[in-house]
C-alpha cells in the first residue's frame, strides 16, 4: 500500500509543494525569530484565514484571499515597526477582531465546509500542479528577497539602533520582511494550515538557533529541519492515514526537543563560567533623574 | 584646516520644553569631546542629530563637510548598552561585521582583507578569545569591547559613544578609554564621548561641552568643570572639587533625588 503510494502523481505533487514550503519557512524563520516577531505569524495565518473565508464569501478563489489578507496584516505590520511588549498587544487585539470577522465569513458562507477546514488544518495532498506552480513562483519571489536583503535584514534585526545609524532603512526593511513574511505565511497554511503555521515558520528556527551561533548555518539548518519535517510528515501520513499536519507538527517539535537536549548536553560539557552581568552603576559624580532635570526651571544663554 | 563637525547654532525642543539653543561648536580631526551633564538634557539627541537620525529644531551640522545623513556610513557609532537575547544566533565576530558591511545588499563574501580587518578589530579590544561564543551569552563588559570594534572596524572619519563604560570595571574602562585615544591619535579620528562621569576620561578629554537643562557650556576641562561655570549653568551654587586628580560635582539640584521627590520642583 504505502509502496504504491509513492508511485502516484499527487505524492510526488505533496512532496515536491512540501519541499518549496519548507525552504522557504525555514529560511524566514531565523529573521522573523531574531526579531521577536512570532506572534506576529501567527497573526498573519489567522488573518490570511479571515481573508480566505471572505473571498470564499464572494466566490473569489480562497488562496487568492488568503495572500491578500496576509499582506494587508504584513504591510500594516511592517508600517507600525512596533517592538516588544506593545507589538504583542496591538497583534492580539487586532487578531482577535479578524478572527471574529472569519467566523462570520464561515457563517456566512454557504459552500463546502471542508475547504475551512482545509484552511484551518492544511491539505498538502490535494495540491494540484497548477497549485504547485504558484506555490513555486510565490517561493521564488521570497527566497530572492531574503537573499537581497540578508545583511542589512540580519543587521536591522538583532542590532537595529546601529544599523539606524549606519544608514540601514530600518521602516522600509521592516516591510520588506513582514511582506516577505506574509507570502510564506500563505505558503504555508497551503500545508499545514492556519493554524499549524508556526511549525513551520518558527519551530525549525528556534531549534537551529540552539544548535549553531552561525546566523548562516542556523538558516541551513532550519531550513533542514523544515524539510525533514515536512517530508517525512507527508510520508507518514500515506504510511498511517492521519492528518499530514500532525505528523508535521510532531516531527518539527521532535527536532526541536532534541536540540534542546543537544544545547544542554553542550552547555554541561562547557560550563564555563560566564561572568555574570552587572548592573547600571550609579555614578558618583552626578546622579540624576528626568524628574529632576525637567523640574529645573529652563534658562536659555 | 577644515573642521570634521560643524555645529551651528542648533537648537532642539520637545515641544514646549526647550533642551538647548545657540549651540556651536567645531570639532577638529583628533579632538577628544566629552558631552556631560544630567539626564534628559539631550545628550543622546545630540549624537542622533550628529548621525542624522533627529533633526534639530533649528540650526545646521555638517559631518566630513556633508549633512549628517550623507556621512552616515563614515561615522562609528557606539549605542547604549542592550542585552542581546539569549538565544540569538550570532557570534562576537558577526556583530562586529556589521560595522563593515550590515549595511550591503546581498549575502556577500567577505574578502580577505575584510576577515583581516574583523581580526584587527577583535585583537585591538582584546575580544579575540570570545569572537566565536554567542553574543547573548557574553557579560556586559564583554558585549560593550565588541561594540567599540564594530565601530572602529570601518575606519570611520568621526566617532560617537554613548555612555560606553557603562557597566565596564576599572581595568575594562581604562582599555576603552585606550582604545579611542589611540585611535584618534593615530587616525586623527575625532571623538564624541557622551558619558555622566568625566574621571575616567580626565586624562585625555580636549574639551568638555556640558549640557545643562536650558543651558549649555564648552571648553577645556579646566575652564567648564569649576564651581563658577557650573553654578551658573544650574543657576544654583555648586561645588566642583578635585580630589585626588578626581572631579566631584556637589550640590546640583538634581543631586539631592529624596528632597526633589518631596517637593516637586527646584529651588
Amino acid at each position: 500500500m504505502f509502496v504504491e503510494l509513492l508511485g502516484e502523481h499527487f505524492v510526488h505533487t505533496a512532496l515536491l509543494a512540501g519541499a518549496v514550503v519548507a525552504v522557504i519557512s525555514g529560511a524566514i524563520g531565523i529573521f522573523v525569530v531574531a526579531r521577536g516577531a512570532s506572534f506576529a505569524v501567527h497573526a498573519i495565518s489567522e488573518l490570511g484565514f479571515t481573508g480566505a473565508a471572505g473571498a470564499l464569501v464572494l466566490g473569489f478563489d480562497a488562496v487568492v484571499g488568503m495572500i491578500v489578507g496576509s499582506l494587508a496584516v504584513g504591510l500594516v505590520l511592517g508600517l507600525l515597526s512596533l517592538r516588544g511588549r506593545e507589538r504583542d498587544s496591538s497583534i492580539g487585539a487586532v487578531l482577535s477582531f479578524g478572527l471574529g470577522v472569519g467566523v462570520l465569513f464561515l457563517f456566512l458562507y454557504q459552500g463546502y465546509a471542508t475547504e475551512a477546514t482545509n484552511l484551518l488544518f492544511g491539505s498538502i495532498v490535494g495540491v494540484s500542479d497548477a497549485q504547485l506552480r504558484n506555490l513555486t513562483i510565490v517561493a521564488l519571489i521570497v527566497a530572492v528577497g531574503l537573499i537581497a536583503l540578508y545583511r542589512p535584514l540580519l543587521f536591522s534585526s538583532v542590532d537595529p539602533d546601529v544599523a539606524a545609524a549606519r544608514g540601514v532603512p530600518l521602516r522600509a526593511l521592516s516591510v520588506a520582511i513582514f511582506l516577505l513574511l506574509a507570502l510564506t505565511t500563505a505558503e504555508a497554511i497551503q500545508v499545514v494550515g492556519v493554524l499549524l503555521v508556526l511549525t513551520l515558520v518558527i519551530t525549525p528556527a528556534a531549534a537551529a538557533q540552539r544548535l549553531t551561533v552561525r546566523p548562516g548555518l542556523a538558516i541551513v539548518l532550519s531550513i533542514a529541519i523544515a524539510l525533514v519535517a515536512t517530508e517525512g510528515g507527508i510520508l507518514l501520513s500515506l504510511a498511517q492515514p492521519w492528518p499530514t499536519s500532525f505528523f508535521i507538527s510532531s516531527i518539527s517539535f521532535a527536532a526541536y526537543l532534541l536540540a534542546r537536549i543537544v544545547e544542554a548536553a553542550r552547555d554541561r560539557r562547557r560550563s564555563q563560567p560566564v561572568e555574570p552581568r552587572r548592573r547600571r552603576t550609579a555614578s558618583t559624580e552626578a546622579p540624576t533623574s528626568e524628574a529632576s532635570a525637567a523640574a529645573s526651571t529652563a534658562i536659555n544663554e | 584646516m577644515t573642521p570634521v563637525v560643524s555645529v551651528r547654532e542648533l537648537e532642539l525642543a520637545f515641544g514646549e520644553r526647550r533642551l538647548w539653543d545657540g549651540l556651536s561648536f567645531d570639532l577638529a580631526r583628533g579632538e577628544f569631546l566629552a558631552v556631560l551633564g544630567p539626564n534628559g538634557t539631550g545628550k543622546t539627541s545630540l549624537l542622533r542629530i550628529l548621525l542624522g537620525l533627529l533633526e534639530p529644531t533649528a540650526g545646521t551640522v555638517e559631518v566630513a563637510g556633508r549633512a549628517p545623513k550623507a556621512s552616515r556610513a563614515r561615522v562609528g557609532y557606539v549605542p547604549q548598552q542592550h542585552a542581546f537575547d539569549r538565544d540569538l544566533p550570532l557570534r562576537g565576530r558577526d556583530l562586529v561585521r556589521f560595522g563593515l558591511d550590515g549595511n550591503r545588499w546581498g549575502i556577500g563574501r567577505l574578502g580577505r582583507e575584510g576577515h583581516a580587518r574583523i581580526e584587527r578589530a577583535l585583537d585591538d579590544v582584546g575580544a579575540t578569545g570570545y569572537a566565536d561564543a554567542p553574543v547573548g551569552r557574553l557579560s556586559g563588559g564583554e558585549q560593550q569591547r565588541l561594540r567599540v570594534a564594530q565601530a572602529l572596524v570601518s575606519e570611520p572619519k568621526l566617532l560617537l559613544a554613548d555612555e560606553p563604560l557603562l557597566s565596564l570595571d576599572l581595568s575594562y574602562q581604562a582599555v576603552i578609554t585606550g582604545l579611542f585615544d589611540e585611535h584618534r591619535r593615530r587616525a586623527g579620528t575625532p571623538v564624541v564621548f557622551v558619558t555622566h562621569d568625566v574621571n575616567p576620561v580626565l586624562s585625555i578629554v580636549d574639551r568638555v561641552l556640558y549640557l545643562a537643562p536650558g543651558r549649555w557650556a564648552i571648553g577645556t576641562p579646566d575652564t567648564v568643570m569649576t564651581s563658577e561655570t557650573l553654578s551658573e549653568l544650574y543657576g544654583t551654587e555648586v561645588d566642583v572639587l578635585r580630589v585626588r586628580g578626581r572631579i566631584v560635582v556637589v550640590g546640583t539640584p538634581d543631586d539631592q533625588h529624596v528632597h526633589h521627590i518631596d517637593d516637586g520642583h527646584g529651588h
